[in-house]
């Protein structure tokens, strides 16, 4: 009798462990939660990551060229690439924004590449833009007397003086800067950029300074003069400041441009994609959906040809879409509407051990056993076969993880893992939750309850 | 058993059902997407109503984008297909679309795929169709290795593995050619998602036919002597046995998978309907025309 009970003590523990789980799904969802903004900060962390192709956003894949590079150099360089990239998106307040580096391999040919997804950014020009924009400094100094002047009348007849010859390059650019910060003027209170450069750039600005004091140094960003100071002395602290008429946004933007420097390798964009965030909001939406009706029917199923072991394997079922979506958040995977699609059809697939256990009970039934014997029977024999029908899943998912793209990836990685997490719910869950059944009697009505389809239960 | 006295029957269809698809294949051919080919998609979503699709294909012409497509979506939108965009290219385009400004949309879906990247993509995708291949001939060798000894009974080991091969392009075969039929009235495309979906069901259904012929041979093996009669009624009592749970474990993935082709993310449709065809077409397969291509084998080397 004890060992009943201690079956029965066993299942409720593991309903109570499941209920766990559950509750970590419901209560770190911001759609499920009506009080998420007040839990903890577990809770919050852990919602699900949507892709892009759900959340809205762009995706963008550069190729970068390093053929000028030494092949030993490659792999630092990429990585300095994506640093300054990394810095330039968070610069613009992107959420969660993925950069990577994609090497050159057989299979992706000799490219390297830099993938970079920003959520919540469906501007692609935009985004290509600020991505893509070198900040470039220069320090100029006035040109000799006597360099004629340009001027020109435009079309509506404004005069416009061209200035570009009248300043020369210097050899200072914003390769020698140290570090850009933003401060404000303690007199006027307009922000201004103050710019501190490296050694070889303060030895450059105090030649330059010395041999231009009582002219104008101008400083271009990008092509354009946007500070033209009168020097009064020699500086050789290796400070300069840019005093522009910046709102303080922009003179923060070009804080943030001049500090992620220069790209250590030139890149060009290969592919953008955008999507909209009603298309993403409605991806979701129905994959829910889907994924809801998916289980219902599933369950639905194994009800009505199972019966009793069939509504133990709904049970296991629901353990398993517990563990498999808290297992989404813990790790976290990157949910795409691919990704959503594996997981639902390893909702089906879960199901199969099961099925193969069940099968083999009835069997084992009809061949004259007890309820108790054909139950256990049933789960030994039928191993192998669980082993073999999901092996080849396994490996599939396993080939398509490491040669996919990132759309492929995610279909592998949730399929991948259902039939993993699927191979524990339904044979260990379902197990202990059929060993807790073992107070039923044999009758003719309980061999009923526990054969399947079109069996009655009888011994033939 | 019913299945092994009409073998040729099935046999006969599954031949039929394989040469219709491979016709279907050639005569419409598969739509090739932006995913490997390269070029650019732009679908945009009116706020008020959507202007003339004429109007708009003349006005694109200023834009010299080559031959574009444009293909209504919804009640509101259009689909543009070009070659792939630059920036400004981009920007020209939805000025265009939206008249000048006067009617205004918004961009739902934007995505312009280089040339390279298509071709590296293509490349990948042949890759891993090799490679999935790879792995299951050698899954299938390693499954039926204990049987090196059944030559006595009749069918070698490697027969089993070519029958499971065989079963295997038969899936695939037909579910591209209904991929084919989609493709020609639906306007589906041979995307990424469509290399997942073949790959995918090679793995789901290779494993049916193994969990068949695991039953068979367990049979076989419990005979002493085997000649024509009861090799046909073996089979016949193996597929009895299996039957059931080959169909129940198939049914509920497609259970899931119907799911998902009705009411899931448009933009896995027809990817789901390819999973359903192949587990579909993989089950019917494993139980239809793997088991009699077997009887049909062992008969040939019994008159030899």
């Amino acid at each position: 009798m004890w060992k009943i009970w201690k079956r029965i003590l066993i299942a409720l523990l593991v309903i109570a462990l499941g209920a766990g789980v559950a509750l970590f799904v419901y209560k770190s969802e911001y759609k499920l939660n009506p009080n998420f903004g007040q839990e903890k900060a577990f809770f919050q962390n852990h919602q699900f990551r949507l892709g892009l192709d759900l959340s809205g956003g762009s995706h963008l894949i550069y190729k970068a060229d390093v053929s000028a590079l030494d092949p030993s150099e490659v792999a630092e360089s990429m990585e300095a690439l994506r640093d300054v990239i990394e810095r330039r998106v968070n610069l613009f307040g992107v959420s969660e924004p993925v950069v990577q580096v994609e090497g050159a391999s057989f299979v992706s040919g000799g490219e390297q590449k830099l993938i970079v997804d920003l959520p919540g950014v469906t501007d692609v020009e935009k985004a290509t833009t600020m991505i893509g924009q070198t900040p470039l400094l220069e320090f100029k100094t006035e040109a000799p007397e006597g360099t004629p002047q340009n001027a020109t009348v435009g079309p509506d007849g404004q005069l416009s003086l061209d200035l570009s010859n009248q300043f020369v390059n210097t050899e200072l650019t914003g390769r020698y800067l140290k570090r850009a910060t933003l401060e404000f003027d303690p007199n006027t209170r307009e922000p201004r950029v103050s710019l501190q450069f490296d050694e070889a750039g303060t030895k450059l600005f105090g030649e330059i300074t010395k041999a231009n004091v009582g002219k104008m140094v101008a400083i271009y960003l990008d092509g354009s003069p946007i500070s033209t100071p009168v020097v009064r002395q020699e500086i050789l602290d290796g400070q300069a400041v840019i005093s522009g008429s910046f709102t303080p946004s922009e003179a923060k933007q070009l804080v943030g441009r001049l500090n992620s420097g220069a790209l250590p390798v030139p890149i060009t964009l290969l592919s953008k994609q955008t999507i909209g965030a009603t298309l993403g909001g409605s991806a979701v939406a129905a994959g829910v959906k889907a994924g809801i009706i998916g289980f219902l029917l599933v369950a639905a199923f194994l009800i009505l040809w199972y019966r009793l072991p069939g509504l133990i394997a709904v049970v296991s079922l629901s353990f398993f879409v517990v563990i498999v979506l808290s297992l989404f958040k813990l790790i976290p995977v990157t949910l795409t509407a691919a990704g959503i699609a594996g997981f639902i059809i390893s909702m089906g697939i879960a199901v199969d051990a099961n099925v193969l256990i069940f099968e083999r009970i009835k069997e084992e039934l009809r061949s004259g056993r007890t309820i108790a014997d054909a139950v256990s029977n049933g789960f030994s024999r039928a191993w192998s076969s669980i082993r073999d029908s999901n092996t080849s899943s396994i490996i599939t998912a396993i080939i398509l993880f490491w040669f996919g793209t990132s759309l492929i990836k995610g279909f592998a990685l949730t399929l991948g893992m259902g039939v993993l997490v699927s191979m524990f719910s339904a044979i260990t869950i379902t197990k202990i939750f059929l060993g807790a059944l073992s107070f039923i009697k044999e009758n003719r009505f309980s061999r009923f309850m526990f054969s399947s389809g079109l069996s009655n239960g009888k011994v033939k | 058993m019913f299945i092994v006295k009409n073998k040729k029957i099935f046999v006969l269809l599954s031949t039929v059902l394989v040469a219709v698809s491979i016709i279907l294949i050639s005569v419409f051919g598969l739509k090739v997407s932006i995913d490997f080919k390269g070029g650019a998609l732009t679908e945009v979503a009116y706020d008020t109503v959507r202007p003339d699709q004429e109007t708009l294909s003349e006005n694109l012409k200023v834009l010299e984008l080559g031959s574009v497509l444009i293909q209504p979506t919804g009640d509101m939108g259009y689909i543009v297909k070009s070659r792939d965009l630059s920036d400004t290219e981009h920007t020209a385009l939805l000025k265009v679309l939206s008249l000048d400004g006067a009617n205004s949309l918004k961009e739902v879906n934007f995505n312009s795929i280089g040339p390279s990247v298509g071709r590296e993509l293509t490349r990948k995708a042949i890759v891993a169709v090799i490679l999935v291949s790879l792995a299951i001939i050698f899954f299938i060798a390693y499954a039926f290795r204990k049987v090196s000894s059944a030559g006595r009974q009749g069918v070698a080991s490697w027969q089993y593995g070519l029958i499971a091969i065989v079963t295997l392009l038969h899936d695939v075969i037909i579910s591209v050619g209904l991929f084919a039929l989609l493709s020609h009235y639906y306007g589906a495309e041979l995307d990424t998602l469509f290399v997942v979906a073949v790959l995918t069901v090679l793995g789901l259904s290779v494993s049916d036919t193994i969990v068949i012929f695991d039953r068979i041979r367990e049979n076989l093996s419990k005979e002493s002597k085997i000649d024509k009669a009861n090799f046909s009624q073996i089979i016949g009592d193996s597929l009895n046995q299996s039957f059931a749970r080959s169909i129940a474990t198939s049914l509920t993935v497609i259970l899931a998978l119907l799911a998902l082709v009705f009411f899931g993310p448009t933009s896995t449709k027809y990817f789901a309907i390819m999973l359903t065809a192949g587990m579909f077409f993989g089950t019917y397969s494993s139980i239809f025309l793997a088991s009699p291509l077997l009887v049909l084998v062992h008969e040939r080397q019994m008159k030899k």
